[in-house]
């Protein structure tokens, strides 16, 4: 047997109101990518925040190569090997790459100055084993996402670590990117790194991973060789029931032929990214757009939801050309939109889940400018209830609450105006199997009632499951429109590849 | 050398740069005296007190923080070095600064480990001292001990033909500079400010970094009480009233942002000679009503902050 980097035993969390994580054990063997999996709310998250010393676990035991330690501080845990990437990246905006990799551990001589070559050094070093070669002197907000995580990956590499514990790494990566990424762990796994993986995307921790631990409502469900499972009995041991039921299913499939136009986009152009983008959407349907990471995409939406102004182009609602100079107009016209970024632009985290449903709503909702909090309640707990938010109640703190119900409740805040056309950018976005699949099935519901949607995501599979028509953008254009038949992942990769040599 | 270019193509370097050409320009124009060292010594030395607190106040405001209780901490120092003088003077120096050292502390402390937020906390601590500056003096001035001449000497003597409080300020200046850009507790301050999440997650130990600025900052005001005890010979319970809001603007005008992460105490510095010019301007020209130091004052904040926020706003839009 391999010997065992991380072993811990009996980990027990409590939060006030809560039980985290309930007498878990977890263990990683040298060499091995094992993946942490479960719906949201399952205790990864806990239990990863145990391991790396973020928090201090209530009762158990952890031992590192066999010495039981007992976290009390990150660094800590990246003393004796452990470092983490999380999911959002968390590094110093406004410091250079070659700080961001040094921080908190750079070589000191007289009077604790600062070797700010050495630093370098080691940076450019740790960059070029990942295979980019940048200016490391930049600062870190210079670069894009992905360049960004991999300066996380550079610098938990550099701390020496024998586990690198990794928190849904590539939820902001694109394919070839991941593909990149996936490649260096097996190499560093073949040096001899062992890694926890956490991901929602099964197909990536069936690619990667050779050992597999499932948590489920903070207790441990069970640890399983990859070779024992497929993706169904995967999903079911996460969810605790069958999972033929909500997987894999496809629309009905019946075109619903000729639809009446609601809103139409004529050569839109934004002067930096947009190059003359022209579509239509018709009642009642489920327009997807594919492409890759700053393709237009949520320009588009934005555009479209007065939140920024086109340069050229119109865009006509039931025939009419319509100007939005704010987002207001277009909620007026019964437009709605969810956005990217659920924490920064979606929820108000300080206020309840019933305040956040009814925010879009509050003239209707009172008299004289007073909001009736009656009415404010009535309206929460039916979409509570319409769209099965799972919440201690309508006064829950929303930022206490899994992002799949997150999501719902901004689902919520729309539709109770009333939309006719919605906007989703990344709807399921780091939101669980459950949940997602339910927030799949509600935007089916929803066009089968006449309610336009218009859906962004980077989950192609997605896109195909429930789109009507899918539209794949490159560098600012539309360049296909697919429907039907010719709905597939292959022709979705063959446009975006197309001519160019697009990365 | 390339380091120094680097220096003055920070952007907070450049905006105070900026401004005080302005001011200079404005001054050589419109002004009835010329610039000379004999007047630029005085700015520097009148500056000095309201400087050194600037100057702590940057590092504070760059770690995510704010301190409103400067002004208290120096009036409470300069009563206290009045007191001790009847020490002797070195008692003086030694015990205020130690008070000042641990007055900071306090406010660390409070705003780290308590978890207050820092209005609050420096705003409840601000109240306090300067009431135990009135409760200790009865509101009189205290005057040092007449035997303590060298004490005074702090403030109102020259080295080298420089005023000695000016040599303090440009001193704490370097000192801070190095501080906060090649030691690794300067550089965790501006990492807490920037992403206080992710610098704790990395490894930095969050609490005591914040603690530190708080303290050097009680430290400086330490030193600053120091010299207004010795310039004006008497410990002033009433004295350094509004400094903070002083230092706050000194730091904004230097191209510190509020928000924290981003900021350097050489731009602060500028911001502290921008400050000190409008007043000795207007105080020259002597037609200028003195009450447009604080209106020319107030425009000025305005203006450096909104030429910082531009490039802000317009790098945010890259992928």
């Amino acid at each position: 047997m391999a010997e065992r980097v991380i072993e811990m035993q009996g980990i027990s969390k409590s939060f006030p109101g809560v039980r985290a994580l309930d007498q878990v054990d977890f263990y990683l063997e040298e060499g091995e990518i094992h993946a942490l999996v479960g719906e949201n709310g399952a205790g990864k998250s806990t239990l990863i925040k145990v391991m790396t010393g973020m928090y201090t676990a209530d009762a158990g035991e952890i031992r590192v190569a066999g010495e039981r330690v007992r976290p009390r501080s990150v660094f800590q845990m990246q003393e004796a090997g452990i470092s983490t990437i999380y999911q959002e990246i968390n590094l110093i905006p406004h410091m250079s790459v070659s700080e961001n990799i040094a921080l908190a551990r750079e070589k000191t001589g007289l009077f604790g100055r600062i070797d700010w070559r050495e630093a370098r050094e080691r940076a450019r070093s740790a960059m070029a084993r990942l295979g980019l070669d940048l200016d490391v002197d930049q600062p870190l907000n210079r670069f894009s996402t992905a360049v960004q995580q991999m300066v996380a990956i550079a610098r938990a590499l550099s701390l020496k670590a024998r586990a690198v514990v990794m928190d849904e790494p590539t939820s902001s990566l694109n394919e070839g990117e991941i593909t990149n990424l996936f490649r260096l762990i097996r190499d560093l796994r073949d040096q001899g790194v062992s890694f926890v993986f956490v991901s929602h995307k099964l197909r990536e921790v069936f690619d990667l991973c050779q050992t597999v631990t499932v948590l489920r409502d903070g207790r441990l469900v069970g640890h399983y060789p990859i070779t024992e499972l497929d993706h169904f009995s995967l999903v079911s041991k996460m969810i605790g029931r069958d999972a033929r039921g909500i997987l894999g299913r496809h629309r009905d499939g019946t075109d619903k032929g000729e639809r009446k136009r609601f809103c139409e986009l004529n050569g839109i152009r934004d002067g930096r990214r947009l190059q003359g983008v022209s579509f239509a959407i018709g009642e009642g349907e489920i327009l997807g757009l594919a492409g890759l990471l700053g393709s237009g995409r949520t320009e588009t939406l934005r555009i479209l939801f007065g939140a920024e102004q086109p340069e050229a182009g119109e865009i006509r609602l039931d025939g009419v050309v319509t100007r939005f100079n704010y987002p207001r107009e277009a909620i007026a016209r019964h437009l709605a939109f969810c956005p990217e970024d659920r924490k920064v632009e979606g929820i108000i985290p300080s206020l309840s889940l019933m305040d956040n449903i009814a925010i879009t709503n509050l003239p209707r909702l009172s008299w004289r400018g007073v909001v009736s909090r009656a009415k404010k309640l009535a309206l929460a707990e039916d979409y509570i209830q319409r769209l099965n938010i799972r919440a201690a109640g309508p006064r829950q703190r929303i930022n206490t609450m899994s992002g799949g119900n997150q999501q719902k409740a901004i689902l919520a805040r729309w539709l109770s105006t009333s939309p006719r056309l919605i906007l989703l950018d990344e709807p399921t976005r780091g939101i669980d199997v459950g949940a997602r699949a339910e927030i799949l099935d509600l935007i089916r519901r929803l066009a089968g009632e006449g309610l336009s949607v218009l859906m962004v995501s980077s989950e192609w599979g997605e896109l195909l499951e429930v789109c009507d028509r899918i539209l794949v953008y490159r560098d600012g254009r539309v360049l296909a429109s697919l429907v039907g038949e010719e709905m597939t992942e292959d022709r979705i990769i063959a446009t975006i590849a197309g001519e160019g040599r697009h990365a | 050398m390339a380091r120094l270019s680097l220096l003055f193509r920070e952007r907070t370097v450049r905006t105070a740069l900026f401004l005080l050409a302005l001011l200079l320009f404005a001054w050589l124009m419109y002004g009835e005296v010329f610039l000379n060292l004999l007047n630029l010594r005085n700015v520097l030395r009148q500056t000095s007190m309201i400087g050194l607190i600037a100057l702590g106040m940057t590092l504070v405001i760059v770690g995510g923080g704010i301190d409103l209780s400067v002004g208290a901490m120096t009036a409470l120092a300069s009563v206290t070095a009045a007191y001790l003088s009847r020490e002797s003077g070195w008692m003086a120096i030694v015990g205020t600064i130690i008070l000042g050292l641990l007055l900071g502390l306090l406010n660390g402390v409070l705003v780290a480990v308590l978890r207050i937020v820092p209005f609050i906390a420096t705003l409840a601590t601000m109240m306090t001292f300067r009431g135990s500056a009135y409760l200790l003096t009865d509101i009189k001035s205290i005057p040092v001990a007449p035997g303590e001449k060298a004490f005074t000497q702090i403030g109102r003597g020259y080295l080298l033909g420089a005023p000695l409080p000016a040599l303090v300020f440009v001193g704490a200046l370097g000192i801070l500079y190095l501080f906060s850009v090649s030691t690794r507790p300067g550089r965790q301050i501006f990492a807490i400010g920037d992403n206080e999440e992710a610098a704790r997650m990395m490894g930095v130990n969050v609490a005591w970094t914040k603690i530190l600025s708080y303290a050097i900052l009680g430290l400086l005001c330490g030193l600053s009480g120091i010299i207004l005890t010795a310039r004006l010979g008497a410990g002033q319970p009433v004295g350094a009233e509004g400094w903070e809001m002083n230092a706050i603007a000194a730091v904004l005008i230097g191209g510190t942002l509020l928000s924290g992460g981003v900021g350097s105490v050489v731009g602060t510095f500028f911001g502290v000679l921008i400050l000190g010019l409008i007043s000795n301007i207007i105080n020259l020209n002597g037609e200028i009503n003195a009450f447009w130091q604080r209106i020319v004052t107030g425009v000025l904040l305005l203006g450096a902050v909104f030429m910082q926020w531009r490039p802000e706003r317009q790098g945010r839009e890259k992928l």
